[in-house]
Order: structure tokens, then C-alpha cells, then sequence
């Protein structure tokens, strides 16, 4: 019987990449959205094996319902075709994909090699992390940033009302 | 069977590296990409990218903390998706252009 965990984690780690890899390389706006929410999907299944049921939850609901909404609404409303192909310079279209590629190899091997080991990431392993606890310390510890929290997304629709009035 | 065995447990650097590379394709996206919907998609990756670190170290440390900046980046994020798309609407009704390259007043 192999273990689930690490099966679990490569397959919606896999689909995590693709579709960002996806949302790179789409034309059109409306395809590197639907990338863009498959992104999201994945990573909230790894948020729930991590033991985040809350943000897993959240992450389901904000990301992918409200704001993938807002942009799907706002690429109909300004009928955004797809890009016409303007040649970029020399230097990116060859090197560009060669240095990811390096960037990507750095950042795994200092990772690897500096992080300590420890003992690995199973389902259940922390489960201190549920709604009483968030709650819990979102409005004790944390009650100032909250509170902050609602000034700005008030200041934010008011500056969304303001932008998208008829004469600006 | 012909593959390595894998292990039990999923090792907190392999989040750490899927987190660096949604990262890096962020980045990637946002340098490469010329219509501005595309880039602002790709700043929100970043976003989750940084998000997928946070709830990994908050499993490792056992503290709930993590979670809870999580939390306060999504907030953050709903708010500037908000106003950045009334930017977006904003720029097409006076320019009729999505490409990054065509909006450069104050380039000169």
C-alpha cells in the first residue's frame, strides 16, 4: 500500500504548476482565468492536507468564487481578445526560459540544503488549526489588524465606485 | 518496482519549492505577459504562491499564526482586485487599449 500523502501532493502539486504554467502561456485572457482558478482548486486541496481547513475554505470562496468572478466579469465586459503577437526582445525569448530554469534549480537546492530536516507534512498532523482557533486569535491577538481590515475594504469599495463612474 | 520509494510523510521543503515555483511563473507572467488583465492575474499568483509558504511554516511551527496572515493577505488581495480592475475598466474607457506597452504617459 503506498502512502497517500506524498501521492496526493504530486498530483494537485502537478495540476498546481500546469495551470500556472498554462496561465503564462495562453493567449487569451479568458483561458489564463480558467488556468488562474485551476490554480487555486489545487491549492486549496493542499491547504486541507496541510491542515487549513479555514483558509482552504476561504481560498475556495474568495479566490476562486469572488475574485476570479470579478476578473471573468471584467474580460466580457471589455471584450479582451487575445494578444496580438508583438515581438519581444532577443535576449528574453532565448535566455528567458534557460534562467527560470536555473532560478527554479537555485531556489531548490538552497532550500534543500539549508532548511533542517524535520519531520514531514501528514494529513492530521496539526489539527490546531481549526475555525475556534482562527477565531480565537483573529480577535484577541490580532484584533487591531482586523479591525484595520475593514477600514481598508471600505476605503477599497469606495475607491472601486469612484473608478468606475461614468465620467473620470 | 522501478521507482524510488516514496516517503510517508511530504518533506516541508517540496511545498516550499512548489511554492517557489508558482513564484517564479508569477514573476515570469508578469514580465512577459502585455495585456494588463494577464499581469494582474499573474501578480495574484504570486499572491497564492506566498500564501502556500504561510500555511506550510504555520504546519511546521504548529501555530496558527500562519493561517491568519494567510487569511489577511486574501483581504488584501479581494480589496486590490476591486480597485485594480475599476483601474483597468478606468484606463480602457479613456485609451480603448488593454496592451501595457500603449499606456506610457508618464514615460516621458
Amino acid at each position: 500500500m503506498p502512502p497517500i500523502d506524498p501521492i496526493l501532493f504530486f498530483i494537485f502539486a502537478g495540476i498546481a504548476v500546469l495551470s500556472a504554467i498554462s496561465l503564462v502561456v495562453q493567449k487569451h485572457p479568458i483561458s489564463s482565468a480558467l488556468s488562474l482558478v485551476g490554480v487555486m482548486g489545487a491549492l486549496a486541496v493542499l491547504y486541507l492536507l496541510l491542515g487549513a481547513e479555514f483558509i482552504a475554505a476561504a481560498q475556495l470562496i474568495v479566490y476562486a468564487g469572488a475574485i476570479m468572478v470579478l476578473f471573468i466579469f471584467t474580460i466580457m465586459l471589455l471584450n479582451a481578445g487575445s494578444e496580438h503577437g508583438r515581438s519581444r526582445s532577443r535576449v528574453a525569448r532565448y535566455l528567458g526560459i534557460p534562467l527560470f530554469m536555473a532560478f527554479i534549480g537555485l531556489m531548490s537546492y538552497l532550500i534543500q540544503s539549508r532548511l533542517p530536516a524535520t519531520k514531514g507534512v501528514v494529513f492530521g498532523g496539526f489539527t490546531q488549526a481549526g475555525g475556534l482557533e482562527i477565531g480565537r486569535s483573529l480577535f484577541t491577538h490580532y484584533l487591531l489588524p482586523f479591525e484595520v481590515t475593514s477600514l481598508l475594504i471600505l476605503i477599497a469599495i469606495l475607491g472601486a465606485v469612484v473608478l468606475a463612474r461614468k465620467e473620470i | 518496482m522501478p521507482i524510488p520509494a516514496l516517503p510517508a510523510a511530504v518533506p516541508l521543503s517540496w511545498y516550499l519549492i512548489l511554492s517557489a515555483v508558482l513564484f517564479a511563473l508569477g514573476v515570469a507572467g508578469f514580465l512577459f505577459r502585455k495585456n494588463i488583465i494577464t499581469v494582474f492575474m499573474s501578480i495574484e499568483l504570486m499572491l497564492n504562491a506566498v500564501n502556500l509558504s504561510f500555511v506550510a511554516f504555520a504546519y511546521q511551527f504548529k501555530q496558527v499564526d500562519g493561517h491568519i496572515y494567510a487569511f489577511f493577505v486574501m483581504v488584501v488581495a479581494a480589496a486590490e482586485a476591486a480597485v485594480g480592475l475599476g483601474i483597468i475598466l478606468t484606463v480602457f474607457k479613456n485609451r480603448s487599449t488593454l496592451h501595457i506597452d500603449e499606456v506610457s504617459t508618464l514615460k516621458n
